[in-house]
C-alpha cells in the first residue's frame, strides 16, 4: 500500500514539476523572449555561484562527519609510508580541485552575458599551453618518483627473517596454513584437494608438510614486529586478500602464486585501545568478485607478541595429524600417498564452513 | 546512392507539408525504408540515442534495486518483489540477483549507454552535417550497425529473464568465475547470451567506427581541411580509431573464454578444484583475460570520455560566443590521450601478481595521461574567461562536464600510482572515481549535446524549466552519491559487497550507505524528468522558426529546419574558415559561418 502510495506521490510531483515547466514557457514567449532570457541568464549566474557556496559548505560538512572514520589507523610498516604518501597526494590533488573548481565557476558567474559585454577574440597561447602542459608533468613526475620508491619497497623481497605463511581462498572462506617448526612449506597438488581431510591438497609424501598446520576458520595469527610474507594461492576462482589496516592487497589467483609482505606493528590488543572499541579486529576481506558469497568472504587477523603466538601454536595439531587421526593410520607417513587417499572414504563426518 | 542524393530534398519538402505527423500519411513501406530499416544517418542517430535512452533507464533502475539493498540491508521492499518476483523474494533481494543486477549495470552503461548510444548517435548526427557530407561512407553499414546492435541488445535483454539469471561475475566476466558454471549461478546460460550479446556488440562498434574514419577522412566538403573541424569531429574521430583497434583485442578475449566454457580448452583455467572435483584444465591463466579484457577495457574509458570532450568544447565555445582557446592543443592533448590510452591498461592489475617492474611502468605511463587532460581542462577554463556566457542549458551541463572531469581526474592519480593502488583498489574509491569521471561526467557531455543538438534532430526545443531542474538535482546528486563514497574507499570498503553488517572495519558506514542510496534514488527520478522532457518534445515542444538558433559557425546549422536525407538541398555549402570565428561579422553577428570567404585583409585563423 505505501509502496502505491509512494509511486502515485511521485507520479504528482512529476505532473506538478510537468506543468509549472510548460507554463513557464509560454510565459517566456507571452512576455518576450528576450527580456526573459536575460533574467533567466541572470538567475543561472547566480545559481552556479550558491551552487558552488553550498558545495563548499557540503564539502566540509562531509569531511567533519566522516574524517575519524575515513582512514583507519594504519598498522604495518608500509601502512607508515602508505598514509603520508596518501596524505601528498590529496593535498596537491586538493590545491587543484579548489584552484580549478574556483576558477571554473567564478568565470561562468563573471563573464555572465550582458547587453554591454562581448567576448574577447583570444584563439590561442602558446606560452600558456606550455606552462600548463609542464607544470602538470612536474608535478606528475614527482608523485610518480615517491610513488615508485614506495612500491619497490613494498613489492620487493621480503626481509630473511620473515615469517612465512600461507593463505589460500575458496568459495566463500580462507584457508591458511603455517609452515610448521621446519619453517617450510611443503609441496600440494589440487588434484589431491578433498574437502574432507586434506583442504589444500598437500602431497602426503613430502616431508615438510608432515608438520604443517591447517587452520579452517579464517583467523590468521601474527607476531607483531615481525615481518611476514604470505603465500597467496586459490582454489576456484580469483580472489584478494584484502588488509585494510596494513594498506596491503594482493590478488589470489588459481594456478598461480602471489605473495605479499608486511609487518605488523600493533597488536590486536594495543589496536582496541587505540580506536576505543573492545571488539576490534582485522579482518581480511576479499576484495575481487568471487560469486554469491562474495561480501561474506571474512578472515580475521590477530596480531600478538611472540610468547602469546607461541603458546597458541603449542595447542595446534599439525594437519596431518589431524586428518590422518593415529588410530585409523599405523603406518608411518613416509610409506606413501595411497595410505591417505584411502582414508578419505572413511572420514566424512568433519564439518566445513 | 546517388539517386537517394537527388530525392533528398524533395523528400524532406514532402515531410514539411505534414510536419508534425510523422509517419502516419506515410505508405507502409516508406515508413519502414524512412524510420526502421532507415539508411538516413540522422534516423541511425536517433535510432541509437533512443535505444540508448531505454537502455539508460532500465540499467538505472537496476542501480536502484541494488542501492535499496546497499542502503537499507535489514529492510524489504515488496515493491521489488513485484519487478523482479522470485529473485526478490518478499522483497529481499537474493544476493545472487544482486550481483546479476550490479554485473548489468556495468554492462549496460558502459557499453549500451555510454558507447552505444553515446558515439553511435552523435558520431552519426554530427559527422556528415559538421563535415559536409550527404551521408556516411557507406549507409548501408551504417545501418548494420545499428541493427548489429539492435540484435545484441535483444540478446541481452533475454538474458535477464532466463531461469538462472544473466551474468553476474562483474562487468569484467574475470574467468574462471565467469567460465565455470559450478562457480556462480550467473555463469550459467546467462553467461553465454552475455557473451553472444557482445561479441555481436564489437561486430556492431566496429561497422560504425569504420565508417565514421572513412567518412571524416574522405568525405568532407571543399574547403573542410582537416584543421578546419570542428572538435567535435576530431574528438568522434580518435573514439573511432580507439574502438575499431582495440574492441577486436576484445572479441579475441571472448573468443577464448567461449572455448573455454564449452569446448574444453584451458586458455584462462589452471588447478581448480570446484564443485568437490578436481577440474582437468591445467596451464592456462586467468591474467591472459585480464590483459586482453583491459587492453580494450582502457580505451573504453576514452571512447566514452571523448565524444564528451569534443561536444564540450563545441558547446562551451559556442555559449561562451568565444573561440575555443588553444584548438591545436586540443587536438594534440587529444592524440595525446589517444596513444596513451592503449598503453595504460595494466593500472588495472596492480594486485592481480603481475611483476612489479612492469607495474612501475604503467604507473608512469598512466600518470603521463594527466597531463593531456589537464591541458583539456585549462583550455576549457581558458575558453570561457572573458567570454559572454549564454547560461543555456547544454551550456550548464558543459560546465557541469568541466566540474567533474575534474573531481573525477584528480582521483585517477590517486588509483594510477600503483603504491597508492595497493590500498584503494576494488574498494569504494573506486567506484566514485569512474562514476564521476566516465560515468556523470561523460553523461554531462551526452546531455550538453542532446540538449544542445535537439533541435537539428527534431526540429524543436526542449523545454528549458525542465532542463535546468535536471541540471541541478542531477549535478548536486552527483556530488552528494559520490563524495562520501571516497571516504569509504580510503577506509578500506571493498566494492560489489551485498550486506556490510558483519563487517567491523565497514559497517560504520551504514548510515552513509543509507544517505547515498536516497540520493540515488533521488537522481533516478530526475533523470525521469529528462526522459519524459525528451519525448514530449519530440511532439510538442517549442519548434524551431530560424536556421540557427544558437548562433553557430558551424555547417550543421546551414542545413533546412527540416533536414531532409541528403542534408542540404541544392549544392553542398563551401568551407572557407575555421570553425569557431566567433567575431564581429560586421551585420551586428558576433560570429561568421564557416562558409563565409574570409574578407579582403582578414587574416585565417
Amino acid at each position: 500500500m505505501s509502496g502505491l502510495l509512494t509511486i502515485a506521490l511521485i507520479i504528482l510531483v512529476f505532473v506538478i514539476i510537468y506543468q509549472i515547466a510548460k507554463a513557464s514557457e509560454y510565459a517566456t514567449i507571452l512576455r518576450g523572449e528576450e527580456k526573459i532570457n536575460a533574467r533567466v541568464n541572470r538567475t543561472m549566474a547566480w545559481l552556479l555561484v550558491v551552487f558552488f557556496l553550498l558545495g563548499l559548505y557540503g564539502i566540509w560538512l562531509c569531511h567533519d562527519a566522516l574524517i575519524d572514520k575515513m582512514l583507519p589507523v594504519s598498522a604495518s610498516n608500509h601502512g607508515v609510508e602508505y598514509d603520508s604518501m596518501l596524505l601528498v597526494t590529496l593535498i596537491v590533488t586538493g590545491i587543484v580541485f579548489f584552484l580549478t573548481q574556483t576558477i571554473l565557476f567564478w568565470f561562468a558567474f563573471r563573464y555572465q552575458s550582458t547587453e554591454k559585454r562581448s567576448s574577447f577574440f583570444y584563439a590561442h597561447n602558446n606560452k600558456l599551453e606550455l606552462i600548463w602542459t609542464t607544470i602538470p608533468a612536474i608535478a606528475m613526475a614527482c608523485l610518480v618518483a615517491v610513488g615508485l620508491r614506495n612500491w619497490g619497497r613494498m613489492t620487493g623481497a621480503a626481509p630473511s627473517n620473515a615469517a612465512v605463511v600461507e593463505i589460500v581462498g575458496k568459495q566463500f572462506n580462507w584457508i591458511i596454513r603455517y609452515p610448521g617448526k621446519d619453517g617450510v612449506l611443503g609441496k600440494k597438488d589440487f588434484r589431491k584437494i578433498n574437502d574432507a581431510n586434506n583442504v589444500l591438497g598437500l602431497d602426503w609424501t613430502d616431508k615438510d608438510n608432515l608438520d604443517d598446520v591447517v587452520a579452517q576458520n579464517g583467523e590468521l595469527h601474527l607476531v607483531v614486529n615481525k615481518p611476514v610474507s604470505l603465500v597467496i594461492g586459490s582454489r576456484d576462482v580469483i580472489h584478494d586478500v584484502g588488509l585494510a589496516h596494513f594498506r596491503m592487497k594482493m590478488d589470489a589467483v588459481p594456478g598461480i602464486t602471489t605473495t605479499m609482505w608486511f609487518t605488523p606493528t600493533i597488536t590486536t590488543a594495543k589496536m582496541k585501545e587505540i580506536t576505543g572499541n573492545k571488539d576490534f579486529v582485522y579482518e581480511i576481506s576479499c576484495d575481487q568478485m568471487c560469486g554469491k558469497g562474495h561480501y561474506s568472504m571474512r578472515g580475521t587477523i590477530i596480531v600478538e607478541t611472540q610468547a602469546e603466538y607461541d603458546a597458541w601454536m603449542a595447542k595446534q595439531q599439525t594437519y596431518y595429524a589431524s586428518a590422518n587421526p593415529p588410530a585409523a593410520t599405523p603406518a608411518p607417513a613416509a610409506e606413501g600417498a595411497a595410505q591417505p587417499e584411502q582414508k578419505t572414504d572413511s572420514v566424512k563426518a568433519i564439518t566445513m564452513k | 546512392m546517388s539517386d537517394v542524393i537527388i530525392q533528398g530534398p524533395n523528400v524532406a519538402h514532402t515531410h514539411d507539408a505534414h510536419a508534425d505527423h510523422h509517419g502516419h500519411e506515410h505508405h507502409e513501406q516508406h515508413f519502414i525504408t524512412k524510420y526502421i530499416f532507415s539508411q538516413d544517418h540522422k534516423i541511425i542517430a536517433k535510432q541509437f540515442l533512443i535505444t540508448g535512452i531505454i537502455w539508460a533507464v532500465i540499467g538505472a533502475l537496476m542501480s536502484v534495486f541494488f542501492r535499496l539493498q546497499l542502503g537499507f540491508p535489514d529492510q524489504t521492499f515488496p515493491i521489488m518483489e513485484t519487478f523482479l518476483g522470485e529473485w526478490a523474494k518478499g522483497g529481499k533481494l537474493n544476493p545472487e540477483f544482486y550481483y546479476a543486477l550490479v554485473t548489468m549495470h556495468g554492462t549496460i552503461l558502459v557499453f549500451f549507454v555510454l558507447t552505444a548510444g553515446l558515439s553511435g548517435t552523435f558520431a552519426n548526427l554530427l559527422i556528415p552535417l559538421q563535415i559536409g557530407a550527404r551521408d556516411m561512407a557507406s549507409p548501408f553499414m551504417n545501418m548494420l550497425s545499428y541493427w548489429f546492435f539492435f540484435v545484441a541488445s535483444v540478446f541481452m535483454f533475454v538474458s535477464l529473464f532466463v531461469q538462472t539469471g544473466p551474468a553476474s561475475g562483474g562487468w569484467t566476466t574475470y574467468p574462471p568465475l565467469s567460465a565455470l558454471k559450478e562457480a556462480s549461478l550467473g555463469s550459467g546460460i546467462g553467461m553465454d547470451l552475455w557473451l553472444i550479446s557482445m561479441a555481436l556488440f564489437v561486430v556492431s562498434s566496429l561497422l560504425g567506427g569504420l565508417n565514421y574514419i572513412s567518412t571524416i577522412l574522405n568525405m568532407r566538403t571543399k574547403g573542410m581541411t582537416m584543421t578546419r573541424m570542428p572538435l567535435t569531429i576530431w574528438a568522434l574521430f580518435f573514439t573511432a580509431v580507439l574502438g575499431v583497434l582495440s574492441f577486436p583485442v576484445l572479441l579475441s578475449g571472448f573468443v577464448l573464454l567461449i572455448f573455454d566454457r564449452n569446448f574444453g580448452t584451458s586458455f584462462y583455467l589452471s588447478e581448480i578444484f570446484i564443485g568437490g572435483k578436481a577440474l582437468p584444465h591445467v596451464g592456462g591463466s586467468a591474467i591472459l583475460y585480464q590483459h586482453l579484457f583491459w587492453f580494450l577495457g582502457h580505451p573504453e574509458v576514452y571512447i566514452i570520455m571523448l565524444p564528451g570532450m569534443g561536444m564540450a568544447s563545441e558547446v562551451l565555445s559556442n555559449h561562451s560566443r568565444k573561440p575555443i582557446f588553444g584548438y591545436t592543443a586540443m587536438i594534440i592533448s587529444l592524440i595525446g590521450i589517444t596513444v596513451l590510452a592503449f598503453l595504460v591498461w595494466a593500472h588495472h592489475m596492480f594486485v592481480t601478481g603481475m611483476s612489479p617492474f612492469l607495474g612501475s611502468v604503467f604507473v608512469l605511463l598512466t600518470l603521463l595521461i594527466a597531463v593531456p587532460s589537464a591541458v583539456k581542462v585549462f583550455n576549457w577554463l581558458t575558453t570561457i574567461w572573458r567570454g559572454n556566457i549564454r547560461f543555456t542549458v547544454p551550456m550548464m551541463f558543459a560546465l557541469g562536464f568541466v566540474s567533474l572531469f575534474i573531481s573525477g581526474g584528480l582521483t585517477g592519480i590517486f588509483l594510477g600510482n600503483s603504491a597508492l593502488d595497493i590500498h584503494l583498489h576494488d574498494t569504494y574509491f573506486v567506484i566514485a572515481h569512474f562514476h564521476i569521471v566516465m560515468g556523470v561526467s561523460a553523461f554531462f557531455g551526452m546531455f550538453a549535446g542532446i540538449y544542445h543538438w535537439f533541435p537539428k534532430m527534431f526540429g524543436r526545443f526542449m523545454n528549458n524549466t525542465l532542463g535546468y531542474i535536471h541540471f541541478f538535482l542531477t549535478f548536486a546528486g552527483a556530488y552528494l552519491i559520490f563524495w562520501p563514497m571516497h571516504y569509504e574507499g580510503i577506509a578500506g570498503m571493498p566494492r560489489r559487497y551485498y550486506d556490510y553488517s558483519a563487517w567491523e572495519s565497514f559497517k560504520q558506514f551504514n548510515d552513509l550507505n543509507a544517505f547515498i542510496s536516497i540520493a540515488a534514488i533521488l537522481v533516478f527520478f530526475a533523470q525521469l524528468l529528462f526522459v519524459v522532457n525528451f519525448f514530449v518534445s519530440i511532439f510538442r515542444g517549442r519548434k524551431m522558426t530560424t536556421k540557427n538558433p544558437w548562433g553557430s559557425p558551424t555547417l550543421e546549422w546551414t542545413t533546412p529546419i527540416k533536414t531532409g536525407h541528403g542534408n542540404w538541398e541544392g549544392d553542398i555549402p563551401e568551407v572557407h574558415r575555421w570553425p569557431y570565428d566567433y567575431k564581429d561579422d560586421g551585420n551586428g553577428n558576433d560570429f561568421i559561418p564557416q562558409t563565409v570567404p574570409l574578407k579582403p585583409g582578414e587574416e585565417a585563423h
